[in-house]
């Protein structure tokens, strides 16, 4: 496979240098999707030392507002030099650190603000996120985007003999992930039989093999390099990045059981020149419980099909054999629909060697994996800490 | 350039619905069959597109079994025509559990309702094939 990677992008030429959370869970009645953004922006900001001033690259995506980097420039009354609304579901702010950082790059901008907010648990999923009408989908009524993961699943479980046992893996190691997070959503413990046994939505998946449905969001800043290293926090360099789209319908997906993830990783390992077994933890999109394992496999943790049994005995858990999702995930730590942001926050963290009671050990190399629509778009970015760059 | 003034890709596709027919798209410049209708053929971007008619015998690819409230489980399926196209559709006639990859499969129209415009689900294909 000939891999295009995006080649006027320098591994190492940028960096993450402000990260924060909104608040999650449920807000308060009448908060907006602005609040949540406006709220996590500041809170980046002041995590590295620089003020809304600074900022003059907006990068903004979420469902309920359509035209965002406008929405936020005018509740913010700043007025961005750079702004990009690329919009492909949950993978959208992977995508929008690559082109932050073609921008910083290029001096388009110095500093570079991706921010998202939802209220999907106020408003409900279907208000937040209306599906278009679709003639050759809408009839059958599928739950989507549930319906077209479960049918990825059952593909999956078909060819190569995954269990819904192996599915129940991924949401029990998030959980308890989950459980070392004082902002994760979840606070009890789960067993693979109450995920077995739990309320069925689309066979295979029971409600406990879906992700959470909750108010929240994010912000990160990026800068260059050379100023990311006077600012207070350790900088995440952006090693490599890679960005894919498959289809936007999962009736147009051309292989149920491999996504674009084997080329939007190919891409981000060509540019880090990073390989899989030099990732000490992965932050993969878990829309669903298979999800991290179709993304185990295409980023080449495992071979094709194994996922299902490479994630089983608590091999992606705390203890296990690769750390994966440690913040809890979608499943269990926080999913405001477009789940990204938070992807990447706990990558960035992961570097930064915050994370405390779930801290991976010598974190140097994070990858995060970005998902959007029905295993839709996939996007890649490796995160390195100052070790990785001499 | 085709003129969409007249008549739709949609349209058509609805039009041998309303007579019991599946209709697909084949384009002539690569002979590959294609599904949902479209104006311009995907890849080659061609306009030399010819509509052929489905035997309507398929495979099923993937399912699922939705589950709403106050309602008897749902099927929904992947399943790729002969002809060589993958289309969203349904099993009926059957368990919606009872539904299962690799299980060969026969259009039918599910009709019209007042809120509802036709559309093609499918039915278990006796042992006679």
């Amino acid at each position: 496979m000939s891999i295009q990677t995006l080649s006027g992008l320098k591994r190492g030429s940028v960096a993450v240098v402000g990260a924060a959370e909104s608040d999650l869970g449920q807000v308060a009645q009448g908060s907006t999707p602005l609040d949540l953004m406006a709220q996590a922006s500041v809170r980046a900001l002041d995590d590295c030392g620089l003020t809304l001033k600074d900022v003059d690259g907006l990068f903004v995506a979420a469902t309920q507002v359509r035209m965002g980097p406008m929405a936020l420039a005018e509740y913010l009354r700043i007025k961005p030099k750079y702004f990009d609304g690329t919009i492909i579901g949950g993978s959208s702010f992977m995508t929008h650190v690559a082109h932050a950082q073609a921008a910083l790059q290029l001096g388009l901008c110095n500093v570079a603000l991706i921010t998202y907010g939802s209220t999907q648990r106020s408003v409900s999923r279907a208000a937040a996120s209306p599906r278009e009408f679709n003639p050759f989908e809408s009839p059958y009524r599928p739950i989507l985007p549930i319906s077209a993961y479960a049918m990825a699943a059952a593909r999956h479980m078909h060819e190569f003999g995954t269990t819904r046992e192996n599915l129940a893996e991924v949401a029990v190691a998030a959980r308890q992930w989950a459980l070392m997070n004082p902002k994760a959503w979840e606070k009890e413990p789960l067993s693979i039989e109450q995920v077995l046994n739990a309320r069925m939505v689309s066979y295979p998946f029971t409600v406990r093999d879906c992700c959470l449905v909750l108010d929240g969001g994010g912000a990160i800043v990026m800068t260059r390099a050379d100023r990311a290293k006077s600012l207070k926090q350790k900088p995440a360099y952006v090693l490599g990045v890679g960005e894919a789209l498959s289809h936007a319908n999962i009736s147009s997906m051309p292989d149920f059981t491999v996504t674009a993830a084997v080329e939007s990783g190919a891409k981000a390992y060509a540019m880090a020149k990073v390989k899989p077994s030099e990732v000490n933890m992965l932050s993969l999109y878990d829309a669903f419980t298979i999800t991290p394992i179709l993304f185990l496999e295409d980023l080449g943790f495992c071979p094709k099909g194994e996922g299902g049994r490479f994630v089983s005995g608590g091999n992606i858990a705390p203890g296990g054999k690769l750390a994966v999702n440690t913040s809890g995930g979608g499943l269990s730590y926080c999913h405001p629909g477009m789940y990204g942001l938070l992807v990447m926050i706990e990558a960035i963290r992961q570097i930064r060697g915050e994370c405390g009671q779930r801290q991976v050990n010598h974190c140097d190399i994070a990858l995060a994996q970005g998902n959007g629509g029905v295993l839709s778009s996939e996007c890649t970015v490796l995160f390195g800490s100052e070790n990785t760059l001499s | 350039m085709p003129s969409l003034m007249e008549k739709s890709p949609n349209g058509v596709f609805q039009a041998h619905l309303s007579k019991g027919e599946l209709a697909y798209q084949v384009c002539l410049d690569d002979n590959q069959p294609f599904f949902y209708p479209r104006l311009v053929a995907p890849v080659t971007g061609s306009t030399h597109i010819e509509w052929r008619i489905s035997k309507g015998l398929g495979t099923v690819y993937t399912t699922t079994v939705v589950h709403y409230k106050g309602e008897p489980p749902l099927n929904v399926a992947m399943i790729d025509l002969d002809e060589g196209f993958r289309m969203m559709s349904r099993v009926d006639g059957i368990d919606a559990m009872q539904v299962k990859i690799g299980m060969r499969v026969k259009f039918k129209v599910h009709p019209a309702t007042e809120k509802q415009a036709a559309y093609p689900v499918f039915t278990p294909l006796e042992s006679a094939s």
